[in-house]
């Protein structure tokens, strides 16, 4: 077990439903059957510590409930996680820098929080010593500590963000979307903190986005998701130099590549479907070139015999024995 | 120059406000042609989306049109009263804007909504009206038109509706067509059909197209020329392929450089230090002189500008003269 040796977060068989039914009366009268939404579906990977796992897909693959559930903001419905560390030194930085900063707070007291929370006896001037600490890891000013989260703009919050989720000193951070906000200039600006910060402190990421470019440049290991399921896990640049799954490929083929612009593409037809009625046998087949009947009746598992578990794909599965 | 459908001339938007007049855009010049789709490109705030608005006379009050000239196809349409404006917006001009839902009326049947479109700009009748929504539905890639057509918004996936507004944008046959983040919602797999869609409608009815977005990597794959805004000035104009490749202003090539590549690995993605201006602090001379590596003396004195009949440029001293020294300002 030399892989798991160092790991800080194992995910295994993780499920998240959602109750979606109607009302109980309408189902009485109206002979509707309940309704339940499988957001994350038997969902499994590992994070080493001091890595950064990325899960990226579409919006309603059950990626940022995967957020939550890693956060304890949600229960899980079946599976487990495993964090093989101090729960109170998991943090999370959310996506919208507007909604997650108290608009009546001061900034020195939104970045205090966590510090009085987690650890009541700190004597107050400790307390705002390490808040102007904070403040100058993530780029800003002591003196900002007085001032409201409105008199900031996006990428700044987004540090004050930052700063809070450094005050209970993690050692494991969730990410759900953390620059989707903002200007892409602003985006590299908080990235590269990030990753600076990533370095200095031996954080691990749990870094959710949509954008597959950001991804690349953050992760060690991306995770793609479709319909609650993860279809590959690669290491980076493996993922980026031989994508196995035809989800995978389809997305790669579909996203604006400015080193190669205007190509002539055919972008990947149809859309993902409602996660209340997921198709049968492999969620993505109705979209997929290389289906075939199997595909449609059975669901493929991530094999420990081909590809080392990285992709769950029966046609992917059938060209690895090709090769072999 | 015929085939000039919108030639936009040293376009001025001032907001006065009780602190003093803002100026959210600052003597902008292009023109799109027939078929041509021209990109604007900016961070938010920079003035791209008040340039569209402007175009379409939605400006809200007390925005206004300060200097300038917009002629649409040689009419002149930024001195319009708002009636004459309506009959323009929709009809020679169509829109296309980010949230498909706001777009729509959640209370009305899609079809419903783009025959009385449809019979607002031309005289057909309800039941031929009703056959040129159905055939509207299928240009735009909507299955099953039959049944959609009767139904309601939300009954519509993100893609979908974005598509009948692209449709209802279609009714009148416009000249010109403004889509300000018109894939800004979308997921990227239904963001290239719309992208693509949006390409396919240009090239077969030679509908001119002003795309406003932040997205880089959107005008790449779509457009074919882009304009950079910084500030509310035009930093740079120029075909597509130019710009992203060899970008000529000093912001340009930070914006780029600030864009994680798919191809590359970089330890440290480029930066640009600070951050826009407000309207209310926009420097002397060049708007980027404080955050820009290259300025000198001329860059704080002078605004470096774009001549209005170019269509290739950059408003930057060190790109049109190869010096910041001071110029014959001195």
């Amino acid at each position: 077990m030399t892989l798991r040796s160092n790991a800080i977060l194992e995910v295994d068989a993780l499920e998240r439903r959602f109750d979606v039914s109607a009302p109980w009366l309408n189902r009485l009268i109206e002979r509707k059957p309940r309704k339940t939404l499988r957001a994350v579906d038997g969902v499994d990977f590992v994070i080493q510590r001091g890595q950064t796992l990325a899960l990226v897909g579409e919006s309603g693959c059950g990626k940022s409930t995967i957020a939550k559930l890693v956060t304890g903001l949600h229960a899980p419905s079946g599976g487990s996680i495993r964090f093989h560390g101090d729960r109170d030194r998991l943090q999370m930085i959310f996506q919208d820098p507007f909604a997650s900063l108290n608009p009546r707070w001061r900034v020195a007291r939104i970045i205090a929080e966590p510090l009085r929370t987690l650890k009541p006896d700190t004597p107050e001037a400790e307390v705002s010593a390490r808040v102007d600490e904070l403040l100058r890891t993530v780029g800003l000013a002591p003196a900002d500590g007085v001032k409201f989260p409105h008199e900031f703009s996006g990428g700044q919050r987004q540090r004050i963000s930052i700063a809070r989720a450094l005050a209970g000193e993690p050692e494991f951070l969730v990410c759900d979307e953390p620059t989707s906000a903002l200007d892409v200039s602003v985006q590299a600006q908080v990235l590269n903190l990030m990753k600076r910060l990533q370095k200095e402190m031996e954080l691990t990421y749990l870094f959710i986005s949509h954008d597959l470019s950001v991804v690349r440049h953050m992760a060690d290991v991306i995770a793609v998701m479709y319909l609650g399921r993860i279809v590959e896990i690669q290491p980076t640049a493996d993922l980026f130099a031989n994508p196995l799954h035809p989800y995978t490929r389809l997305l790669l083929d579909t996203i604006p590549d400015l080193d190669a612009p205007r190509r002539d593409r055919s972008p990947m037809g149809g859309e993902v479907p409602s996660p209340v009625s997921p198709p049968s046998g492999c969620s993505f087949h109705p979209r997929c070139p290389l289906a075939f009947d199997r595909c449609k009746s059975e669901r493929p598992q991530r094999n420990p015999k081909t590809h080392n578990r990285r992709v769950a794909c029966f046609a992917a599965d059938e060209g690895a024995q090709d090769v072999q | 120059m015929n085939d000039v459908v919108l030639d936009v001339q040293n376009l001025r938007v001032e907001f006065p406000t009780r602190k003093g007049v803002l100026t959210a855009v600052d003597d902008i010049s292009l023109q799109i042609r027939r078929g041509e789709i021209l990109g604007v490109v900016g961070e938010s705030g920079a003035g791209k989306s008040m340039t569209g608005m402007s175009i379409l006379g939605l400006l809200e009050p007390p925005g206004r049109i300060a200097a300038g000239t917009i002629h649409l196809s040689g009419d002149r349409i930024d001195n319009l009263d708002d009636r004459a404006m309506q009959s323009v917006r929709g009809r020679r001009i169509g829109a296309i804007f980010q949230d498909p839902l706001t777009s729509l009326n959640p209370l009305f049947r899609v079809g419903d909504q783009l025959i009385e479109t449809i019979r607002l700009h031309t005289d057909l009748d309800k039941s031929a009206a009703r056959e040129r929504a159905k055939e509207l539905m299928r240009e735009v890639g909507i299955p099953a038109v039959e049944e959609r057509i009767d139904s309601y918004p939300h009954q519509f996936s993100g893609g979908m509706r974005q598509r009948i507004v692209i449709a209802l944008a279609l009714c009148a046959e416009p000249e010109l067509i403004v889509a300000d983040e018109p894939t800004t919602a979308l997921d990227v797999s239904i963001q290239a059909q719309i992208t693509a869609l949006l390409k396919r409608l240009c090239r077969e009815r030679g509908t001119a197209v002003m795309l406003v977005t932040h997205d880089m990597g959107v005008i790449a794959e779509t457009a074919d020329r882009v304009a950079v805004m910084y500030a509310g000035r035009l930093a740079e104009i120029g075909a597509v392929d130019d710009v992203v490749r060899r970008p000529q202003h000093p912001y340009t090539t930070g914006l780029m450089g600030s864009i994680p590549s798919l191809r590359h690995d970089v330890e440290e993605l480029q930066m640009i230090p600070g951050s826009m201006p407000r309207l209310n602090a926009i420097p002397q001379g060049c708007a980027f002189n404080p955050r820009c590596a290259h300025a000198g003396p001329r860059c704080r004195a002078e605004v470096p500008k774009i001549a209005c009949e170019e269509t290739t440029g950059a408003a930057c001293w060190l790109a049109q003269t190869g010096t910041v020294d001071q110029g014959e300002a001195a």
